[in-house]
This record gives C-alpha cells, sequence and structure tokens, in this order.
C-alpha cells in the first residue's frame, strides 16, 4: 500500500549544517498495516513521514502509494491518497473557520474545488454523525470557530477530517504529543478505533515506546535516516519496553538517545 | 471655521468614501482573507483609472469601461501572483515591482500623466457634479447600488467550495495542502480578484473626478488599511457575518474620508494630509500588538502572584 525505495535526503547538502535525513531508506506496508515508528532525536521519522507527504522531494529513491508512483507529485496533488495529522494542534486546522466549514474542506481533499455552495444540508448532517461519534459534544457546536476548541478536540477533529475521505495511507506525526497525558490517551484510543473501522492503512511516529507497542501489528525504529528494526504480529505482542531498547543497541551499536523517548 | 463649509462638504466625502471602499474590500480580500500584504494596489487603482477613462474617451459605454478596469486590476494582480508563486518572490516585494512596473504601463495608456474626461462632454457613471442632487444620478446613490451588489456577490463567491479554499488559505497554507488545496493557484486567484475590485474602484473614482490620474494610486494601500482597520475596531465585535465585515470595511472607508474631510476644515494643510494618514494607520496597526503585550504582562504578574 505504501512503498518507500532507496530513499534518501539530505539537507543544507555541502554547508557546515548538512544533515543527511534519510539514507537508504526502504520500507513496506500492506493494505490495513498499522505500523508505529520510533526512533531517536533526528533519526529521521517526521522526515520520513513528510516525505512520503511530499513537503519536499527526496534526493533520490521512489515513493509509491497504492498503484501511484508519487515521488515527483506536489504536496496537494498527493493530498488525495494521504490523511494527515500533526504534531501540532494548530497545523491540522484552520482556526479562523467553523468546525463544519472545515469538514466540508475535508471532505472535498482530491476533488475539484467548484463554484456550488460550500457545505450542503446533507452534508451537516453526515459530519453531525460523524461528530457525535468523537463524543466531543462538538456535535452541538459546528458553526463554532476551530480556534475556540482545546488542542485534544482540534487533533480528534483532524483526526476526523483525515478520515472523512478514506485516504490510501494515513499518516501521524506525534500527533499525541503535544497534549497532556490523558487527552493524549483519549485521542490515541480514538485513531485505534478509526483505524479498525476504518481498515486504514497507517504510519504513526511516537516518541512513546508503550504506545509504539501497545497499538498496530508492526513496528518500525529507525537510526539515523534508516530503518533498522522492523517487527510484526505476535513478535510485536510480546515485546517489553525493555526487550525494545535491547534490540535497539544490540541493531543500533549505540545507546538511545532521546531526552523526550518515554519509556514506561 | 464656517460648519455650513463643512456640511456642505461631507457628501462628497461620503460619496468618496463609498468608492474607496470598494478599494477597501479588494485590500481585505489579500489582507484579511489571503493574509498577504499587496502593495500592486497602488499601481492598480490608477491603471483602473486611466483603463476607464481611455475607454470611454474612445466611445465605450462608461459601465463597460468600468469592467474592463476591472479586468485590466486583474491582469495586473496576475502578474504579482506569478512574480511571487511561480518565481519565488516574497509577496511585498512582488507587490512593489508590479507597483513600479504599472507607473510605466498607465503613463503608456493615458498617453500623459493626466486625463481629463469631463462630465459634460462624456456620459459618466457617475460624477461629482451631481453630489448635491436629489436624484438617481447621485453618485452616493449609485455606489451604494454598486457597493451593495459587490458585497452580495463577495459573500457568494467565499461561501462556494472553491471560495472556501481561498478563505482555508489564508487561514493555515498548511492544512490547506494537505487538503488537496494549491496555495499557489489560489493566491493568484485572490490577487486578481483583489486587484480587479480595486482597479473597477479606479475606474469609477477617475469618472467621479473627471480625470484620470498617474498618482491617483499613491497610498492606496495605506487608506484600503485604514478602512479595514477602522472597520474592523468599530463592527469587529458585532458584525461576526462574511457580508456585515465587508460592509464594516465599507464604512470604514466612509468614516476615514469624513474624518480627512473635519482635519481639513480644522485647519490641516493638504500637503500634510498623507503624513496624518500614515501616522494614524499606524498607531491603528500597532493597537492589536499593544493589547497583546498588556494581557502577556498581565499573565505574567497574574503568574507571580499565585506562587
Amino acid at each position: 500500500m505504501l512503498k518507500l525505495d532507496h530513499v534518501s535526503k539530505t539537507f543544507n547538502p555541502g554547508a557546515v549544517t548538512e544533515k543527511k535525513a534519510l539514507t537508504d531508506l526502504c520500507l513496506e506496508l500492506q493494505p490495513g498495516d498499522f505500523c508505529t515508528v520510533i526512533g531517536g532525536n533526528g533519526a529521521g521519522k517526521s522526515t520520513m513521514l513528510n516525505t512520503v507527504a511530499g513537503t519536499f522531494l527526496p534526493d533520490s529513491g521512489s515513493i509509491r502509494v497504492g498503484e501511484k508512483d508519487v515521488t515527483r507529485l506536489k504536496e496537494h496533488r498527493r493530498a488525495r491518497y494521504l490523511g494527515r495529522v500533526f504534531q501540532d494542534p494548530m497545523m491540522g486546522t484552520a482556526a479562523t473557520m467553523s468546525i463544519e466549514e472545515n469538514l466540508a474542506l475535508a471532505r472535498r481533499r482530491g476533488q475539484r474545488r467548484t463554484l456550488r455552495w460550500g457545505i450542503s444540508n446533507r452534508e451537516r448532517e453526515e459530519y453531525r454523525r460523524a461528530l457525535a461519534g468523537l463524543e466531543l459534544g462538538l456535535e452541538d457546536r459546528m458553526s463554532s470557530k476551530v480556534g475556540l476548541l482545546s488542542g485534544g478536540q482540534r487533533q480528534a477533529l483532524t483526526l476526523l477530517m483525515a478520515t472523512l475521505q478514506k485516504p490510501e495511507v494515513l499518516l501521524l506525526d506525534e500527533h499525541t504529543a503535544a497534549l497532556d497525558p490523558v487527552t493524549a490517551s483519549r485521542v490515541l484510543k480514538l485513531t485505534d478505533q478509526m483505524v479498525r473501522e476504518n481498515r486504514l492503512t497507517t504510519l504513526m511516529v511516537t516518541h512513546n515506546m508503550n504506545d509504539a507497542l501497545a497499538y498496530g501489528n508492526r513496528l518500525v525504529m529507525m537510526d539515523n535516516g534508516r530503518v533498522i528494526l522492523d517487527i510484526a504480529g505476535e513478535k510485536k505482542k510480546k515485546t517489553t519496553v525493555a526487550d525494545l531498547m535491547e534490540m535497539f543497541v544490540k541493531a543500533s551499536g549505540h545507546a538511545l538517545s532521546n531526552d523526550r523517548m518515554l519509556l514506561g | 471655521m464656517d460648519l455650513v463649509k463643512l456640511l456642505n462638504q461631507l457628501p462628497g466625502a461620503a460619496a468618496q468614501g463609498l468608492i474607496w471602499g470598494l478599494m477597501a474590500i479588494g485590500v481585505y480580500i489579500t489582507y484579511r482573507i489571503l493574509d498577504i500584504a499587496d502593495l500592486t494596489v497602488d499601481g492598480s487603482m490608477a491603471t483602473g483609472g486611466a483603463v476607464a477613462v481611455v475607454l470611454i474617451m474612445n466611445g465605450w459605454n462608461c459601465w463597460a469601461a468600468v469592467l474592463a478596469a476591472f479586468a485590466a486590476g486583474m491582469i495586473a494582480g496576475l502578474v504579482t501572483g506569478v512574480f511571487h508563486t511561480t518565481m519565488g518572490i516574497p509577496a511585498i516585494l512582488a507587490g512593489i515591482l508590479t507597483q513600479l512596473g504599472l507607473y510605466s504601463v498607465n503613463l503608456r495608456i493615458m498617453g500623459g500623466a493626466n486625463l481629463p474626461a469631463s462630465a459634460r462632454k462624456y456620459t459618466l457613471a457617475l460624477s461629482s457634479v451631481n453630489v448635491g442632487r436629489a436624484s438617481f444620478s447621485n453618485p452616493i446613490f449609485i455606489m451604494l447600488l454598486v457597493t451593495a451588489a459587490v458585497i452580495c456577490l463577495m459573500y457568494i463567491f467565499f461561501g462556494t467550495e472553491f471560495g472556501c479554499s481561498l478563505r482555508a488559505i489564508g487561514a493555515n497554507g498548511q492544512m490547506a495542502r494537505a487538503q488537496g488545496i494549491s496555495t499557489g493557484y489560489g493566491k493568484v486567484v485572490g490577487l486578481m480578484l483583489s486587484n480587479g475590485m480595486v482597479a473597477m474602484s479606479g475606474g469609477l473614482l477617475s469618472q467621479y473626478q473627471g480625470f484620470a490620474d498617474i498618482n491617483q494610486g499613491r497610498g492606496a494601500i495605506v487608506i484600503g488599511l485604514a478602512a479595514v482597520i477602522i472597520g474592523e475596531v468599530i463592527f469587529g465585535k458585532v458584525f461576526r457575518n462574511f457580508a456585515l465585515k465587508l460592509l464594516a470595511v465599507t464604512i470604514g472607508a466612509i468614516l476615514y474620508y469624513l474624518v480627512i474631510q473635519a482635519v481639513l476644515w480644522l485647519g490641516l494643510n493638504t500637503d500634510d494630509l498623507k503624513l496624518f494618514t500614515a501616522l494614524v494607520v499606524a498607531v491603528f496597526l500597532a493597537v492589536p500588538y499593544w493589547k497583546n503585550r498588556v494581557k502577556a504582562a498581565g499573565h505574567r504578574r497574574g503568574g507571580k502572584a499565585d506562587a
């Protein structure tokens, strides 16, 4: 469903600040895979997600989403295949527009924007039901500006927006990192529920090892811009955080350094 | 200090305010909706006047000339948009470049720095001559109709799927791209629409005053911003609906011209007018920033008191 083939990306090549973010990265997701991604600071997790999303183009290698080669496709052109939720709750929604307007924008992802009216009444009913599913009471505030919502509510809304038009791949970039622990776990449960219900192929970057193990059917660990560990199914289920730490040292040859990584 | 003299000048100020109100709606599109400060308008305001007057002199219908001015403004906006999106020039600089280039273009169109079009010689859409008359030819009446039509069209346009996508671009470009909206294309269309509106206002202004002038757009962006900000300061809390927000911009422009008329009456030298305007707009632009700083300082003090 998603295939990264020998993808490399270097920022500021030739400069003092040169940074090899991705080096010959290969990763393939099967339809329905829910893959969590962990790794130290600068391991290339976000860069990988951003290359898939098209925020910038890779220096070499190719990216396929479904049957489509999207390697050189502009960000807004490949958006039709991708649902995205960002780390910053501000990033995924338009604060000055209402909840229903945001949903209507997302509902038309990948379609031509015509001169037809922006939201129909039939859609409103659809949104009301979908919002009720979030159990945050947002279905009664559909014409409120999104800027009035809390970070957790905005992430839940962004998640809904990402899945309203079923994406081929759902990209989650530490989407609970900016939330308090209680809200973070609620949003994660919601994520899991949505991924299951829609059987979405998902790539979720997280800095929380417990979450990385608890959710999804597959886990990859990144270091120095490549995948160094890839476990799935039963093997993943049996793995503990301590195992993970050990595997990391063995695979990378150095200790895991990440002041943000949550171990327990 | 003759009060009657001031009162006599107020209808003219209101008519001018309504004409500039259209221009300010153009500025609102870029400055508020797309979040771009577009300086093209100083040039496209004069372009609109030049195109309208030249066409009228060549026998065009006065309203067709206004529409042609709109089209000319759209071309100016297209140029700025291409400079900005496909050539990667920062929006402000792109606008300045187009504005500078338009100076020559405007001279070419007019064949000089000033071009008179007297209401006695030509049929004009509106004229300052009729400002005191109680008839349908009164420019205030005509401009009220034009403004109402423009606000209606804008309200409908920005409610459509495409219009919503333009609003999303200004609100959050990253989100817009993630939803499959081309931010470059949207910005170009927005700039075209905005400058079309500005040039249309220029075309009406030239007919109103009976001449087109190479300098009629000088400082237009500042007047446009003044109208937007005055409208927001006064009606920001009450007017939530988009159409009402545009109405607030129009009223802002009218108030601006009434105030200008009043300070001139109070004895301000006409030569000092632009300096006065610039300083007033600077203060108004600073108000939200100061408000935030006061709020932040309050939070800091509050934090200490808690600890």
